[in-house]
């Protein structure tokens, strides 16, 4: 290359401008690069590259042949990875793939123009993906780059500094910011998330399983994830109370815990003590039907669209897609299932014969002894207490077919699955109804925003044990093992030695608990404001200010948008009119002279303030004392230009307060 | 200054007597630069008010009587062919008309010929005379004050539009108020008090006050009103034309000498108001002949201040 430097190679695109776009269109479509096939990021960023280097070469494009062949090979690439070339991941594949196809045929500003709405529309993409708070922040910061290229292309001549082209691209951006706002806030909204798909639900979540077996409470420890975040109306319960109802298994077959219980259905028998608490969850979608309380729920007070099982669990009527929020009431102190009926004692009594026979003959054993069913559970419990056994995450493999009785007897260390399932089997081999409960127990409290975040690492599982008189009872074996999981949370459960990973160690430092709070409260509120604002809270919002069904809806858009485009309007008149400071003077003459009003003195039009004046103080002489210094500061400042005498004359106007007569 | 300025008013008004307005007026036209005409039938004290102001002012005067066989050079002068008498040499000297003099009273301006009256126009405007090729000065401060019959009278060309804009005011004297009638006739011989008055102002503090007049501010909301006014007298329909750019220059000199007048530094819609009739009547000519143009008042009444 003979002039490496050359200046304006086509009249259409600056090859400054072309570099920019490219690196725009990265920038653009960086977030989606994790979420392609390897094969896809490779060609796109090879597209890129090429076009940057054929810019800088004059090259000449490719002939329509070749990006004909280009075109069909993406394709059919698309359509091998995925096997459609349709739907979330297929399609958004298949439009990035085809946005950096564009880049062989910028023949003409208008491809120019295309390339640019492509990548506004690549933008909103994203959200199919992810809507959190830092993926709008980071799309704003697409469409303010987006723009640049927008003006850049439509500038005539040198390239504008990037300095210019940002600073009018963040002022566009600003200034639909708002008409975003009333947009967002006024569109008629449909059931179902914002940017949700249906194949979306596919996607796996981590969480509470409908069944237990042991390890599989111990895996969901180590997510971070949050499971639901609760505030509750005045003061929180106890941490050792705040047990959240999830999956009640009545069936063992030695190994594994599945809830095979009575029909969902009937009644939940409970008799409410004491006074209630009163909470709102806002639950993360985890694609089952399952609704999280505290024991025992107010069964008067349900969420809409849930029910109560006759274990006591909430349910919602179909698979919670969506984050959703609800209100529900419970009573710590209640009364479960007072009578048991058979066919209840039978499920809640039931063992596999021949498994875990160690575990029924040491039952078996202090049932001969004479104990009574709570002395039975005291005794179970005092075992874990007074022998040698330990509460950590990673306890020994149980391969064998006997769990129960490997850990009773051999391995001693577990975690709460363990413990719960062992306490449970013991109960029923004694003939006691027991039954291994599943959820979550505690939650830390939010220091910024005051509720309490539950995490899948505070999963846990625990027992209930049904006594005559007193119903089923919660009986939390780990609690005896490790007390602080109960009382206090995991970490302080664990050994010194059995540190847990770095992100749940959140008393390490004060900075940092403080932090994360804060960046949790952002996300609670961001998810219970912007991403809840579905047709329910629309129509909640809205309706408040009066705007009920879709007439009102549709005119509260209209004018709030004819508003806001006049109010854009009237600004910019006035950026264009001169700004004088005598303005502010006449502004507060006026001021001060509409009080005269009311006694029928009104400055007539072609009236001269000086001879106004004349003529009030002609009628009240007594006003003359205070007209006039306001009379003389006025005239200073709106035709001398006096303009030191604007406080002043604020101070008169203000202070000129005429007596009615 | 201004206690001069008004010394000077209050001397004026000993000798014309009942007309404060005009007297005031002429007196801004004066501070302006401006020539004044003032339209009005004989004997209303046109030329005791010549007389009185370059007398308290202390300025040379001439007047002139305009007549239909005037020429220009009876006003500008002429050179004529003598012989000094010291050297004995012949040389062509100027005799300067009587318009080489500070205060230049134009009686009776419309009863001479169309060619003279723009010999004076044209001086007036130059403030120099250009006669047999020689420019020369004339003395500052110039200040022509012509008197003109309304044209009703027999005998006379009425002053052209386009002369009438040289003016910067047109004044009507009027009839004296009764009281000052009878003071009038009670009392002695205006001129015998001209005589006697002494001025109140050196030539030099009248350039020193006319200097300041341009100082006077008028801020962008004045002007607005300005612009207002001649606006709505280009848009009036009883009018064929309006205010002039150089009449709104004229109006605005007007008005900031009258605020002068007044002990103001800055100009105030009541003086452009003052000095509108003044200055703007005589440059507003009437859509139809047969009806008259609307006056100055009624488009003030009309524009609201802004």
């Amino acid at each position: 290359m003979s002039s490496p430097i050359k200046a304006a190679v086509s009249s259409y695109l600056h090859v400054a401008t072309l570099l920019r776009l490219l690196a725009v269109l990265v920038f653009v479509l960086a977030p989606h690069m994790a979420r392609l096939p390897v094969w896809e990021t490779v060609a796109v960023l090879a597209v890129i590259a090429w076009r940057a280097w054929a810019a800088q070469r004059h090259f000449t494009m490719p002939s329509k042949w070749i990006r004909g062949a280009l075109a069909l090979a993406a394709f059919a690439a698309v359509y091998i990875s995925y096997g459609r070339i349709n739907g979330q991941h297929a399609g958004v594949a298949l439009l990035v793939v085809m946005a950096a196809l564009k880049l062989t045929e910028m023949d003409q500003r208008r491809d120019v123009m295309v390339m640019v709405f492509l990548m506004y529309f690549v933008c909103s993409t994203h959200f199919l993906f992810s809507q959190e708070l830092w993926t709008l922040v980071y799309l704003l910061l697409a469409a303010v780059a987006v723009t640049t290229v927008l003006i850049e292309s439509n500038h005539a001549g040198e390239p504008l500094p990037l300095k210019v082209t940002l600073g009018r691209g963040g002022r566009l951006v600003a200034q639909a910011l708002p008409l975003m706002l009333l947009m967002f806030i006024l569109f008629p909204r449909v059931p179902g998330p914002l940017w949700g798909l249906p194949s979306d639900a596919g996607a796996s979540r981590s969480g509470l399983s409908d069944r237990m077996a042991p390890g599989d409470i111990a895996a969901l420890i180590l997510s971070d994830e949050l499971a639901f975040r609760v505030d509750f109306d005045g003061d929180a319960p106890p941490q050792n109370q705040l047990y959240w109802r999830g999956p009640v298994f009545w069936d063992f077959d030695g190994r594994e815990w599945s809830e095979g219980g009575p029909v969902y259905t009937a009644p939940y028998p409970v008799q409410l003590q004491g006074a209630p608490v009163r909470y709102e969850v806002t639950l993360e979608p985890n694609r089952t039907t399952w609704l999280f309380a505290l024991d025992a729920i107010d069964q008067s007070q349900l969420p809409p669209d849930s029910l109560v099982t006759v274990d006591g669990r909430l349910l919602a009527n179909k698979s919670i897609r969506e984050r959703i929020a609800y209100r529900a009431v419970s009573h710590p102190r209640y009364l479960a299932a007072p009578e048991l009926s058979d066919q209840h004692r039978r499920m809640a009594t039931r063992l596999p014969g021949n498994r875990n026979p160690q575990a029924v003959a040491l039952a078996q054993r202090w049932r001969a002894e004479g104990m009574n069913d709570a002395a039975l559970m005291q005794t179970a419990l005092q075992m874990f207490r007074d022998q040698q056994f330990f509460y950590t995450l990673n306890p020994p493999i149980l391969e064998g077919g006997n769990p129960v009785d490997e850990f009773l007897f051999t391995t001693k260390k577990g975690f709460c699955e363990h413990y719960s399932s062992a306490f449970t089997t013991l109960m029923r081999a004694a003939g006691i109804p027991a039954r291994v409960v599943t959820g979550y127990q505690g939650g830390a409290r939010n220091v910024i925003g005051g509720y309490y975040t539950v995490r899948q690492s505070d999963a846990h599982a625990w027992s209930e044990v049904w006594l005559r008189d007193k119903g089923w009872v919660r009986v939390d074996p780990t609690g005896a093992v490790a007390p602080n999981r109960v009382e206090l949370n995991l970490q302080s459960a664990l050994g010194a030695d059995e540190a847990l990973p770095f992100a749940f160690r959140r008393s390490s430092s004060q900075l940092f608990t403080q932090l994360e709070a804060r960046w949790d409260w952002v996300n609670a509120e961001w998810n219970r404001w912007v991403l809840a604002y579905g047709p329910e809270l629309q129509k909640e919002f809205l309706g408040r200010f009066g705007i009920e069904g879709w007439r009102d809806l549709m005119l509260a858009l209209i004018v709030a948008l004819s508003a806001a485009t006049g109010l854009f309007g009237l600004i910019a008149l006035r950026r264009a009119m001169p700004v004088r400071i005598e303005d502010d003077a006449l502004r507060l003459w006026r001021q001060a002279t509409a009080r005269l009003a009311g006694d029928g003195l009104i400055q007539r039009p072609h009236e001269g303030p000086q001879v106004f004046v004349a003529r009030v103080i002609e009628q009240r002489p007594e006003l003359a004392a205070t007209l006039q210094p306001l009379l003389a500061s006025y005239l200073a400042m709106r035709y001398v230009g006096d303009t030191s005498a604007i406080a002043k004359l604020q101070q008169q106007s203000r202070g000129f307060k005429p007596r009615k007569v | 200054m201004n206690l001069d300025l008004h010394r000077t008013l209050d001397a004026l008004g000993t000798i014309v007597l009942g007309k404060e307005r005009q007297l005031k007026l002429a007196l801004t036209c004066l501070l302006a630069r401006g020539h004044l005409l003032i339209e009005d039938v004989p004997g209303v004290g046109k030329t005791t008010l010549a007389l009185a102001l370059s007398k308290v002012l202390g300025l040379s005067f001439q007047r002139v009587q305009f007549t239909s066989d005037l020429l220009p050079a009876d006003i500008l002068g002429v050179s004529v062919f003598e012989r000094d008498a010291a050297s004995g040499n012949s040389s062509f000297r100027f005799h300067p008309g009587p318009i080489f003099s500070q205060v230049v009273l134009a009686d009776e301006v419309n009863r001479a010929s169309p060619k003279t009256q723009s010999a004076l126009l044209e001086a007036m405007e130059e403030r120099q005379v250009s006669v047999e090729g020689a420019t020369r000065p004339l003395p500052d401060p110039f200040f022509v004050l012509a008197t003109q019959n309304p044209a009703d009278q027999i005998g006379v060309f009425p002053l052209p539009e386009s002369q009438m804009d040289r003016f910067l005011m047109r004044l009507s004297m009027g009839f004296p108020p009764r009281a000052a009638e009878r003071a009038l006739l009670l009392e002695q011989d205006r001129r015998t008090l001209l005589q006697e008055l002494q001025p109140t102002l050196t030539p030099a503090q009248l350039r020193e006050a006319q200097a300041l007049v341009g100082k006077v501010v008028t801020t962008p909301a004045l002007v607005d009103y300005l612009l207002a006014l001649i606006e709505a007298t280009r848009r009036h329909p009883g009018l064929k034309q309006g205010l002039s750019p150089r009449a709104g220059l004229a109006l605005r000199r007007a008005a900031q000498a009258w605020a002068l007048l007044e002990g103001r530094s800055g100009v105030i819609p009541e003086d452009v108001q003052a000095v509108f009739a003044a200055a703007a009547g005589h440059r507003l000519i009437a859509a139809e002949r047969e009806r008259a143009a609307p006056t100055a008042e009624a488009i003030l009444e009309a524009v609201a201040i802004p």
